[in-house]
């Protein structure tokens, strides 16, 4: 504290320190992402991924709707074609790391303590835990939770999000800007339809698409290896897709934000 | 609750413009938040204070601009207002829509205070 700089200042007695000062008060248009800071780290991951040609996915749902069985399934059958990595996000504890490396595939885990979401910079710090090169595809386990994750870019080139048929068909509508942000949604537990007589995988659909989003929707159970092939060569496309744009230099944001940044960025 | 995670950056960033424009404060500061940024406007006033506390906007205040949710229907080319789970055209009821605004996460304004001099009359 001091008497020359002003730092002895305080809101209560400021009123006392001066006879009338100009209120020195300057209003300044700013008009910037909230959250440009995490932004530009996310643009900066995804040069990570274009630079080396990988496939970045961020897989999101509620907890236990099947996003690790889904992984585990997924790996298997893509070993002889691809090199895969995963990063794994949960509050506590290394098992869906573990479960991932049983099968052989390098994952790092993320434990975000108390944390409902992934950010770009827990991505990042992860990315520099792991070897990238030789990798095809990096799948992001975000943190289960329907809410939170939407709103944080990390990079990632989809969104798939999951939603297990024990859940209810009338997700999409329950959680708009989860469901919004979808590139690709996955109906998953498919087998355990024929036991459940209250979810409707139309409806489901219907409810995406009352949201303006076309992103494609499959049907799929992991466990039982039913409806995969779809989604195996949906991921194979999106490979050779991003092989494609990476050859021409060019990149990809989850469709949502390619919008959004659009729109944004006008006065930005 | 990442409404604090999104309060943390609304401080780096007004402190950001804080150094810019080499002033000692703000006093207020305006965001606009669209109904589908994810981001409760009500939740972020709350965690505001807690991640503001003892840096140079400790006491601003937070204001927000609204930002009603609108579409632009690709099929009829009209543009209407929408409910957040129902973002289909109001008009001819096609789901091929896009967004044109209520997605907002804005920094819009700061108002500043330049620094206090204690000679104001020179």
């Amino acid at each position: 504290m001091c008497d020359t700089c002003g730092c002895n200042l305080t809101p209560g007695n400021k009123h006392l320190a001066f006879k009338p000062v100009p209120k020195g008060a300057t209003a300044v248009s700013v008009l910037k992402g909230l959250l440009a800071k995490n932004d530009d780290q996310a643009a900066h991951n995804r040069e990570h991924f274009d630079k080396r040609g990988i496939l970045a996915i961020n897989l999101m749902s509620s907890p236990g709707s099947g996003k690790t069985a889904l992984l585990e399934a997924t790996l298997v059958a893509l070993k002889n074609e691809f090199t895969c990595a995963v990063i794994e996000g949960d509050l506590e504890t290394e098992n869906d790391a573990e479960r991932i490396r049983a099968k052989g595939v390098q994952a790092h885990q993320i434990v975000t303590g108390t944390a409902c979401h992934l950010d770009a910079h827990l991505v990042h710090d992860a990315l520099h835990h792991m070897t990238l090169d030789g990798v095809d595809i990096l799948f992001i386990e975000n943190v289960g939770n329907l809410v939170c994750p939407a709103s944080f870019d990390l990079g990632q080139h989809f969104n798939v999000t999951l939603l297990s048929v024990t859940e209810g068909d009338d997700k999409p509508a329950k959680y708009p800007v989860m469901f919004r942000a979808a590139d690709a949604m996955l109906l998953t537990k498919t087998d355990l339809l024929a036991v459940l007589d209250d979810f409707d995988p139309d409806k489901a659909e219907a409810h995406l698409r009352n949201l303006a989003n076309p992103a494609p929707v499959m049907r799929l159970s992991a466990r039982k290896n039913l409806g995969m092939d779809a989604w195996l060569t949906w991921l194979r496309e999106q490979l050779a897709a991003q092989r494609a744009r990476v050859a021409i230099g060019q990149s990809r944001r989850p469709a949502i934000q390619g919008d959004g940044m659009k729109y944004h960025s006008v006065t930005a | 609750m990442h409404e604090l995670a999104v309060a943390q950056a609304l401080v780096e960033q007004v402190d950001a413009v804080i150094d810019q424009h080499h002033a000692s404060g703000a006093t207020s500061i305006r965001v606009r938040i669209g109904p589908l940024a994810g981001v409760v406007p009500e939740l972020l006033a709350t965690a505001f204070p807690l991640a503001a506390a003892g840096s140079r906007m400790g006491h601003a205040v937070l204001e927000f601009s609204h930002a009603p949710i609108q579409v632009h229907c690709q099929t009829c080319g009209v543009e209407t207002e929408a409910a957040m789970n129902r973002l289909i055209c109001g008009a001819c009821g096609d789901w091929h829509t896009q967004i044109l605004s209520g997605d907002e996460l804005l920094l819009e304004s700061v108002e500043l205070e330049t620094t206090p001099s204690l000679t104001p009359e020179s």
